[in-house]
C-alpha cells in the first residue's frame, strides 16, 4: 500500500481516477480496523486531511460548510455551529471517545455507510447536502441519498465527498438527536432518532422532519410522524402518533444489540423525545 | 510496500525515521523509534493504550498511518516527566495506586494530560467522560479518576 497526501481536490481526484483500488480516507477510524479485520488494503491510501477545503468549517451567513474530513471535535468545539445546529453537533460528538473525536468526521461517518452512524439522521433532518467531486467536476445531492445500503454509497468510481452543506435553521426551528445504547458512552447505536421542528408564536408546529437510524439498512424518514405533528401543538396525542408512526416505519434486524421488537418500541420512544427536545430548544431560543 | 521518510518532533526532539506506508504510527514509534511507552491493546481505536498527543490533540496512534506524522509534534508518555521529576499525574498515579499491570497507564496519563491541558478544574464526571476512550481491566477506574482529580489540584496549586 502506498500513502498519498494530496493538497487539492483536483490532485486527489486524479490519484483516485488513475487507480481503481485506490481509496480516500479521513480519520481512518473505520479504514484501519477494516484492514485489520482482513479487508484488502487499498493500493493507495489517499489522505484527505492535507486539503484545506476538506478540513474547513465555514460560516456562510445562511449556512455552514463542513469539510468532509473536518474532525468532529472541531464541530462540537465551535459554539456558533453548535448553537445553530445543537442536534447535529450532539450527534457528531457521540462518535467514539475523545481520541476518536479528533479523527472522526461527518464525511467518514456518512461514507462508511453504517446503518447505525449517529450523525447521518441528524444531517438528514436538517436537509444537509453532500458535495461530491468526480471527473466531471462536482455534483451536489441530498445527504439522504448518499447511502444505498450497509457499507455502500451512490458514489461512483473516482468520486469522493468534498464537503457537506447545511442551511442554518430558520426562526423558531431547532433540532435534536437521541440514541439508545446499553451504557453511557463508547457504544454503537441500537436505535437513533433525529427531529427538527418549527413552531409558530403560539406553539403550533408548522414543519417537522423526523429520521431514524439503526433500525433499517439506511436512515428512515417518518413522513407519517411529520404529518401528525404539523398543524397543531406538541401534545400528548400528537406525540403518541409520532411514536406509533416511528415504530411502524422501522425495518430492523435482530442482533446482539437488540431484537426487532425492542428496536421498534425504542424507536417510538426516542422519536417522541427527540421532538420534545427540539421543541424545547425552540422555546428556549435555540439554547439547551 | 512503499516506504516513506518521516521527519517530526517527538517529546521535544527532532526525529527522523523510515516507515512502511501501511504501518501504524504505533508500530513506528515502538519498532522504528524505540519508544515502548505506547502500547497496543486492541489496534482498532477502542482501548486508548496507544494514546499520544499529535499537535496537542489526543489520538490513538494505532489509527494513524505512520507517514501522516510527517511534520507533526508528538508527545508520548516518555515526554511527560521533566528529567527525573515526574509529572504530577505520574506522581499521583503512583501514590494513588492507579495502576496494577500498567499496560493501560501510559495511555491514561496522556489522555488525562490532554484533559487537564484543556480543563484544569474538571469535575469527576468530566474526568470519567474524558477517559472513556481508555480501558483498564485491573483497577476498576476509581483510583485512576481520584488520582487525576488530585493531580489537577496539585497542578493548580503550583501555577
Amino acid at each position: 500500500m502506498k500513502y498519498a497526501a494530496p493538497t487539492s481536490v483536483e490532485e486527489a481526484q486524479s490519484l483516485l481516477a488513475g487507480d481503481a483500488d485506490a481509496k480516500v480516507f479521513a480519520g481512518a477510524t473505520d479504514l484501519v480496523p477494516q484492514m485489520r479485520a482482513g479487508r484488502p488494503e487499498p493500493s493507495i491510501a489517499i489522505d484527505l486531511k492535507k486539503i484545506d477545503r476538506l478540513m474547513a468549517l465555514g460560516d456562510n451567513g445562511g449556512s455552514w460548510t463542513i469539510g468532509a474530513a473536518t474532525p468532529t471535535s472541531s464541530l462540537t468545539g465551535n459554539g456558533a455551529f453548535s448553537g445553530d445546529l445543537p442536534g447535529l453537533s450532539y450527534a457528531a460528538g457521540l462518535i467514539g471517545s475523545d481520541q476518536i473525536q479528533n479523527r472522526s468526521s461527518l464525511g467518514g461517518n456518512l461514507c462508511n455507510a453504517s446503518p447505525a452512524a449517529d450523525s447521518v439522521p441528524a444531517m438528514v433532518v436538517n436537509d444537509a447536502r453532500a458535495v461530491i467531486a468526480g471527473a466531471d467536476g462536482t455534483r451536489t445531492i441530498p445527504v439522504a441519498d448518499v447511502v444505498t445500503g450497509p457499507g455502500s454509497t451512490c458514489l461512483g468510481d473516482g468520486e469522493f465527498l468534498v464537503e457537506i452543506e447545511v442551511d442554518k435553521p430558520t426562526a423558531n426551528t431547532s433540532d435534536a438527536y437521541l440514541r439508545m445504547i446499553p451504557r453511557t458512552e463508547m457504544d454503537i447505536a441500537v436505535v437513533g432518532a433525529a427531529a427538527r421542528v418549527t413552531l409558530d408564536d403560539s406553539g403550533n408546529c408548522t414543519a417537522a422532519t423526523i429520521a431514524l437510524g439503526a433500525v433499517a439498512p439506511t436512515v428512515v424518514r417518518v413522513p407519517d410522524a411529520e404529518t401528525a405533528l404539523v398543524g397543531g401543538p406538541i401534545s400528548d396525542e400528537s406525540l403518541a402518533a409520532v411514536a406509533a408512526a416511528a415504530s411502524a416505519a422501522c425495518n430492523p434486524i435482530d442482533d446482539k444489540r437488540g431484537t426487532i421488537a425492542y428496536r421498534r418500541q425504542v424507536a417510538g420512544v426516542l422519536a417522541k423525545r427527540a421532538v420534545l427536545q427540539a421543541a424545547e430548544r425552540v422555546q428556549n431560543g435555540g439554547a439547551a | 510496500m512503499s516506504r516513506t521518510h518521516v521527519i517530526c518532533n517527538i517529546n521535544g526532539d527532532d526525529v527522523e525515521f523510515l516507515c512502511d506506508d501501511g504501518e501504524s504510527l504505533l508500530d513506528a514509534l515502538r519498532d522504528d523509534v524505540g519508544l515502548m511507552g505506547v502500547k497496543e491493546g486492541c489496534g482498532t481505536g477502542d482501548c486508548g493504550a496507544c494514546s499520544v498527543l499529535m499537535d496537542g490533540k489526543l489520538n490513538c496512534s494505532c489509527l494513524i498511518l505512520a507517514p501522516e506524522a510527517n511534520g507533526t509534534d508528538l508527545l508520548t508518555v516518555e515526554g511527560m516527566a521533566d528529567g527525573d521529576h515526574l509529572h504530577p499525574l505520574q506522581q499521583c498515579f503512583l501514590e494513588g495506586a492507579a495502576l496494577q499491570c500498567g499496560i493501560c497507564t501510559p495511555g491514561f496519563l496522556i489522555a488525562a494530560k490532554a484533559l487537564l491541558d484543556q480543563n484544569p478544574e474538571p469535575t469527576e464526571t468530566e474526568v470519567r467522560y474524558a477517559l472513556a476512550g481508555n480501558l483498564c481491566r485491573c483497577t476498576g477506574y476509581d483510583k485512576i479518576v481520584r488520582s487525576v482529580l488530585e493531580a489537577a489540584v496539585q497542578i493548580r496549586e503550583t501555577v
